[in-house]
């Protein structure tokens, strides 16, 4: 691996490491609050690029126009998940689990329906062109990721741990009964978790749709990996899914470049195995999955 | 009333002789199950000589399902509850696929022994997966049967990569050729009933209430002398082999597979008859495994909705019946005012309530 293709493959593996980390930081989040676990986290991120599809490509409005639609799109399916699935399950997480395994399905089906057959959707790229970095060629698209990503990571930490709703969001995960106590809506805070889950999922299949291929399948690829994150990371720790994302997109990414992505996919489900016989708790995590 | 008579009370009058219309019902008890599923069997041996091919090879894949998903409920008795167990039948397929076509094993040594390699890569896998249980556990083992499906994917050689194994020889069996559907049939029919009656046996023995107690509470049977981990391993282990032998029915009757025969779609369908027909007894997963297949029969014209179709049945019945439909037979007892009320406050749902 000479210079240039170790910093294309450096600048490939920020970006990816960004899109995990929007994924799995909602998917930690509402795993945290009310031990929410959504396995149509992908087909969220799939509902997003469809938006995009739909908002940029078959409107011809502005693509920024689409990201910003996506997100509270996305948002109120996520919310409108909270209340259909998970406030009906209630403490059986295996059960909401499953429901959301079928909500995947349906989903899928309704985005087969809506967008039509084909094998993927193109969209032309609003961005055209690639940075140069001595020889590495890197897509402005790809870069553009990374800003939008950070800058939502910090605005939910400003939000987490300087705004009073926040606070009280991060009250709810540590104890529901207590934070209720404090007069702390638990059900809203509940709501607004799933909203932000949704928000962030949304926001990176938006960010994702010029350079991924749109099908409405392509959530499943992209769960996995989220799921492997958390799971490293430590299941309810927002903060580890962060850390995790970060070390497995860049593994993810090399190995890719070195081997191939179906070889790097398997890398991931080691690391986790590895995570789960050496530290079960995971990187961050106070307690077993 | 002598209608709840139990064999107690039965030996209870004792010494004395039993009026006949009491020995009846002691009889009727005692053997009134037997007699259904010899009634079934019997119905069950006649069926292919009047069905339509494509009727009977539909029953075949009937059969096949009722192992797998008998054996995933089997697992799950123990609070394990996987999402890898097609991947599971997929190494007994692939193992029978291979074993036959280059080692050419006969027919009635290649099934068992199918099972037993899917058993040995279960234990293996379970190995991590016991540091994790609940949630932990079904995400794990989706992600470690997503790790075995990539082998079978990127491993060209002997697995034939995407395109997976063709021409897989169809056997025979004690000099019948079963390639005729009829007899393949009755292969699958033995191997289910068979495979059914060890799980039930199983499921009632010593071992059997072992993993139940895990379930209800593994820190207490840990503390009684059950050792969990062990247990939790040979509930993994005794449905993988289950799987196994699923698979390598499954890839006799389909003469070729790949991995796309063993995806997350197909899983979910297992997960579905068990959730759908109840977990909580051994014939749950009988009734869902049957009624589903009924709807999926009756759905074909409507194959691109399918997913939706079952997605929607998954999320109905874990939100209104959370026993599945074997749950449903005593809430039949309780009065349409009850079901009303739990309908309308689903519906409450959807608006914004006041208050916690």
């Amino acid at each position: 691996m000479d210079l240039d293709t170790f910093i294309q493959t450096l600048l490939n593996s920020i970006q990816t490491s960004s899109v995990y980390a929007l994924v799995a930081v909602g998917l930690a989040m509402a795993f945290g609050v009310m031990k929410m676990a959504n396995f149509a986290h992908g087909e969220f991120y799939m509902i997003g690029a469809y938006v995009v599809y739909q908002v940029y490509q078959l409107w011809g409005l502005n693509f920024w126009i689409g990201v910003v639609v996506a997100i509270p799109v996305v948002a109120l399916l996520s919310v409108g998940t909270e209340r259909i699935i998970f406030r009906q399950t209630g403490a059986n997480i295996l059960a909401g689990f499953m429901a959301t395994v079928g909500l995947g399905l349906v989903l899928q089906v309704a985005a087969l329906q809506i967008w039509g057959h084909g094998l993927m959707k193109r969209i032309d790229t609003p961005y055209m062109g690639a940075a140069e970095i001595g020889d590495a060629h890197v897509g402005w698209q790809r870069l553009i990721i990374i800003p939008c990503a950070i800058a939502m990571l910090i605005a939910l930490r400003w939000f987490l741990y300087n705004v009073k709703v926040g606070k009280a969001l991060r009250a709810c995960a540590q104890d529901p009964e207590t934070a209720s106590l404090q007069g702390i809506k638990v059900r809203n805070m509940t709501m607004l978790a799933m909203a932000i889950a949704g928000g962030s999922a949304g926001l990176a299949g938006a960010l994702m749709a010029p350079i991924a291929a749109i099908t409405p399948y392509m959530g499943h690829q992209i769960v996995i990996i989220a799921f492997i994150v958390i799971v490293v990371g430590g299941m309810a720790s927002v903060g580890g899914a962060v850390v995790a994302a970060i070390i497995l997109g860049f593994i993810h990414t090399f190995v890719t470049t070195l081997a191939d992505s179906t070889i790097a996919a398997m890398v991931g489900i080691g690391i986790m195995a590895l995570t789960l016989v050496v530290r079960p708790q995971g990187l961050l995590g106070r307690e077993k999955p | 009333m002598k209608n709840h008579n139990d064999t107690t009370s039965g030996s209870a009058s004792g010494g004395m002789a039993d009026t006949p219309a009491a020995a009846n019902i002691h009889w009727r008890q005692k053997y009134g199950g037997w007699m259904a599923v010899i009634a079934i069997l019997a119905v069950l041996c006649i069926l292919p000589f009047h069905m339509g091919l494509s009727r009977v090879d539909t029953a075949t894949v009937f059969f096949i399902s009722v192992i797998l998903a008998v054996s995933y409920r089997l697992v799950t008795t123990t609070g394990d509850w996987g999402f890898s167990h097609i991947i599971f039948q997929g190494v007994g397929a692939y193992a029978a696929a291979l074993l036959g076509k280059h080692a050419g094993i006969p027919f009635i040594v290649m099934i068992p022994l199918a099972g037993l390699i899917t058993a040995a890569i279960g234990a293996m896998v379970m190995f991590p997966m016991l540091r994790t249980k609940g949630f932990g556990f079904f995400i794990t083992s989706f992600a470690f049967g997503e790790f075995i499906r990539m082998i079978w994917i990127k491993a060209n050689n002997p697995f034939g990569g995407t395109g997976g194994i063709i021409n897989i020889p169809m056997p025979e069996l004690f000099g019948l050729k079963l390639f005729s559907l009829v007899n393949y049939y009755f292969a699958c029919m033995a191997f289910m009933v068979v495979s059914v009656f060890i799980m039930w046996r199983l499921d009632r023995s010593r071992i059997g209430n072992a993993w139940k107690s895990i379930h209800t509470d593994d820190m207490l049977a840990e503390c009684m002398g059950v050792n969990v981990a062990r247990y939790r391993t040979l509930a993994f282990m005794v449905g993988c082999f289950f799987a196994g032998i699923a698979g390598a029915l499954l890839a006799y009757r389909l003469g070729a597979i790949s991995p796309h025969n063993f995806n997350i779609n197909e899983m979910v369908y297992v997960v579905i008859w068990v959730v759908v027909g109840g977990a909580a007894t051994f014939w749950g997963p009988l009734i869902g495994v049957t009624l589903l297949t009924i709807v999926f029969e009756a759905s074909r014209e409507f194959a691109e909705w399918r997913p939706m179709i079952f997605g929607g049945i998954l999320i109905l019945s874990l939100i209104f019946l959370p026993g599945g439909i074997e749950g449903l037979l005593p809430s039949l007892r309780r009065p349409p005012r009850e079901h009303y009320a739990r309908f309308r406050n689903w519906l409450t749902t959807f608006w914004p309530s006041r208050g916690v």
